[in-house]
């Protein structure tokens, strides 16, 4: 469904040159969720913006649901659906208008516009906002009437950048719901941005991770995270002169790396750390160490990126999520 | 996606992008009339921005406008208000339009822009059917701009009085498309208020809507200056119309020049619709 090669995007400014991407190849098959993953700056939306023809790529190739993205981006318009993250109506325009007119626009014909924008208003938990003016919308319904939007035309591709962005904890699960059902109920593939680790881990097939404009990993969760060397093995000690021997007999597990110490908590990377536990705790029972926890944690993405990149991705989340949507107010003008 | 796109045609290794089965559909007016109908809409529900508008012309030409009763056989009309209102005519074109441009930041801001762009409707008919509710606006609004002078005293031929409110409108087409496009590259409303003033306010001084330029009225500096200000000859067209001469070289200069405006315009806003970083 999406075949690119090399593709990069690079930016003139007065300071020189900016490699936004720095050459993209990436695959992605029909009916596969795919998440794209990396912190803000690495290159996630300008990549997205050239997969959807808004922005010219420097250099590389692309096809994007069959069609050759440089010689016919009108071609790849025709065919996808795009859910950018600076939303996509107007404050001063109702809800339903707005979703028939971009339906308009694609070639849908106006009476089934309307019946595929009242049937997404269902499926999305948008009854009764028909004729509302989308600036008197809550965050989560705007976000939604976005997704409706991008899928009032039935792309067989749907682009989503960082669709929760700006969402409760509830409204993301909600539409985590919503995107599953694009593909399950209609076979469609999506392709979506995200900087949080448990929404690509919860919803996608795959995911690509991308740092400083370069695909650095992908995977199934599941294999990123195996590529992480085992399991992290916390033991908490309750006396502080305990700690030296915790370090010796945790080190000296199988297979296990250097412990770290943080005050009475020492941290120990093992493979398969399940099966170590128990003769693990057995071992530090007879040498007499009291413990005042253990736990056990699997590798979490944020871990993967981690140790992929050298740093966490939260550190590259900015200080607030949600898109900036306060500046002026209703646009009409004559 | 039809059968002739299925990954079949691509897997293994996309080596052989297809040819676009399905040609782009000649959408070109029905995409205009779609983003028209919403504009409209839209301005329609928020009238107040259009009453702004006419609220310019219509304060000159009851406050200003009587001024020029006494002055106007030295000035070589009949009537002060056929010399006078086809300058408030390009005023209200020329302002009127200005301005849309902060319309279409807002919605830049919203998302709206990058949502028509990722549409396969032609980059033209995103800006032209805006444009066309602009004139439209201005259309209205000088009928009822030359309605209220008739009110003053205004006597001139009917069919030049439409010519007039009809070129008005075009170099509204012509200044609204300007509006959207340096609107779109500056992104921002602080930036686009100088810009388009800057470049307003010395074309509508060098373009004698007030008080006509010529050789006998100016310094020869200024007159000459005017002289290469295309809104000057428009005025001057849209007087020659008021005056029932809409045949006289003076009228076909005001013409043309009106339709070079509005091609340049367009041209300039569907190149920034076009362009990549839009």
């Amino acid at each position: 469904m999406i075949h690119a090669r090399g593709l990069a995007r690079t930016y003139h400014s007065r300071r020189g040159d900016v490699d936004a991407v720095r050459g993209v190849d990436l695959d992605v098959a029909a009916g596969e969720i795919v998440g794209f993953l990396g912190p803000n700056g690495a290159g996630k939306t300008t990549t997205l913006r050239m997969l959807t023809t808004l922005l010219a790529p420097t250099r590389g190739e692309a096809t994007v649901a069959g069609i050759d993205l440089r010689r016919n981006p009108g071609g790849v318009r025709r065919r996808i659906g795009y859910v950018a993250q600076s939303g996509s109506t107007s404050g001063a325009a109702r809800a339903g208008e707005e979703v028939i007119d971009h339906a308009l626009l694609y070639g849908v014909p106006r009476s089934e516009a309307a019946a595929r924008g009242r049937e997404l208003f269902g499926q999305l938990e948008l009854d009764g906002l028909w004729d509302r003016k989308c600036s008197t919308l809550s965050g989560g319904q705007r976000r939604r009437l976005d997704i409706a939007m991008g899928l009032v035309h039935i792309p067989q591709l749907v682009f989503l950048d960082e669709p929760t962005t700006g969402l409760d904890p509830q409204a993301r699960a909600n539409l985590w719901v919503h995107v599953r059902a694009l593909r399950d109920d209609r076979g469609s593939t999506v392709f979506l941005t995200t900087h949080y680790l448990e929404e690509a881990d919860a919803l996608c097939d795959r995911i690509l991770v991308i740092d400083h404009g370069s695909i650095v990993a992908e995977g199934t969760p599941e294999e990123l995270k195996q590529r992480v060397s085992g399991d992290a093995v916390v033991l908490t000690a309750t006396r502080p002169n305990d700690i030296a021997r915790l370090v010796a007999i945790s080190g000296a597990l199988p297979g296990a790396g250097a412990p770290t110490v943080d005050g009475t908590v020492v941290e120990v990377r093992v493979p398969a750390g399940r099966t170590l536990l128990a003769g693990l705790l057995r071992a530090l029972d007879a040498d007499g160490i009291e413990l005042a926890g253990v736990e056990l944690r699997r590798p979490t993405l944020d871990d993967v990126f981690l140790t992929l990149t050298g740093r966490s991705l939260r550190d590259g989340e900015p200080p607030d999520g949600p898109v900036d949507r306060t500046a002026t107010s209703d646009g009409a003008a004559a | 996606m039809t059968a002739t796109t299925g990954p079949t045609v691509l897997e293994p290794d996309g080596r052989a992008p297809i040819r676009d089965p399905e040609p782009a559909r000649g959408t070109f007016v029905h995409d205009t009339l779609v983003v028209f109908r919403r504009a409209m809409r839209i301005s329609l529900r928020n009238p107040v921005w259009s009453i702004m508008g006419l609220l310019q012309p219509v304060l000159y030409l009851s406050l200003f406008g009587p001024l020029l009763e006494p002055l106007a056989p030295a000035l070589g009309a009949a009537n002060a208000y056929q010399l006078f209102v086809p300058g408030l005519l390009v005023q209200l074109g020329m302002f009127g339009a200005r301005f849309v441009g902060f319309g279409l930041i807002a919605e830049w801001r919203d998302g709206v822009i990058e949502s028509e762009r990722v549409t396969p409707a032609p980059r033209s008919a995103l800006v032209l059917g805006r444009v066309l509710r602009d004139v439209l606006v201005i259309l209205v609004q000088g009928v009822v701009l030359v309605a209220t002078a008739f009110l003053f005293g205004l006597d001139a031929p009917l069919g030049g009085i439409a010519l007039g409110i009809v070129s008005a409108a075009l170099l509204g087409a012509a200044f609204a498309s300007l509006s959207y496009a340096v609107a779109l590259t500056l992104k921002s409303e602080d930036a686009l208020a100088p810009l388009l003033n800057g470049i307003a306010l010395p074309l509508l001084l060098l373009s004698g809507i007030l008080l006509p330029i010529t050789a006998a009225s100016a310094p020869s500096w200024l007159n000459h200056l005017s002289d290469v200000n295309p809104l000057k000859h428009i005025v001057s067209g849209i007087r020659a119309e008021f005056a029932g001469d809409i045949t006289s070289s003076t009228a076909l200069w005001g013409y043309g020049l009106t339709v070079v405006l509005v091609g340049l315009g367009l041209w300039f806003g569907t190149r920034t619709f076009r362009n990549e970083d839009g």
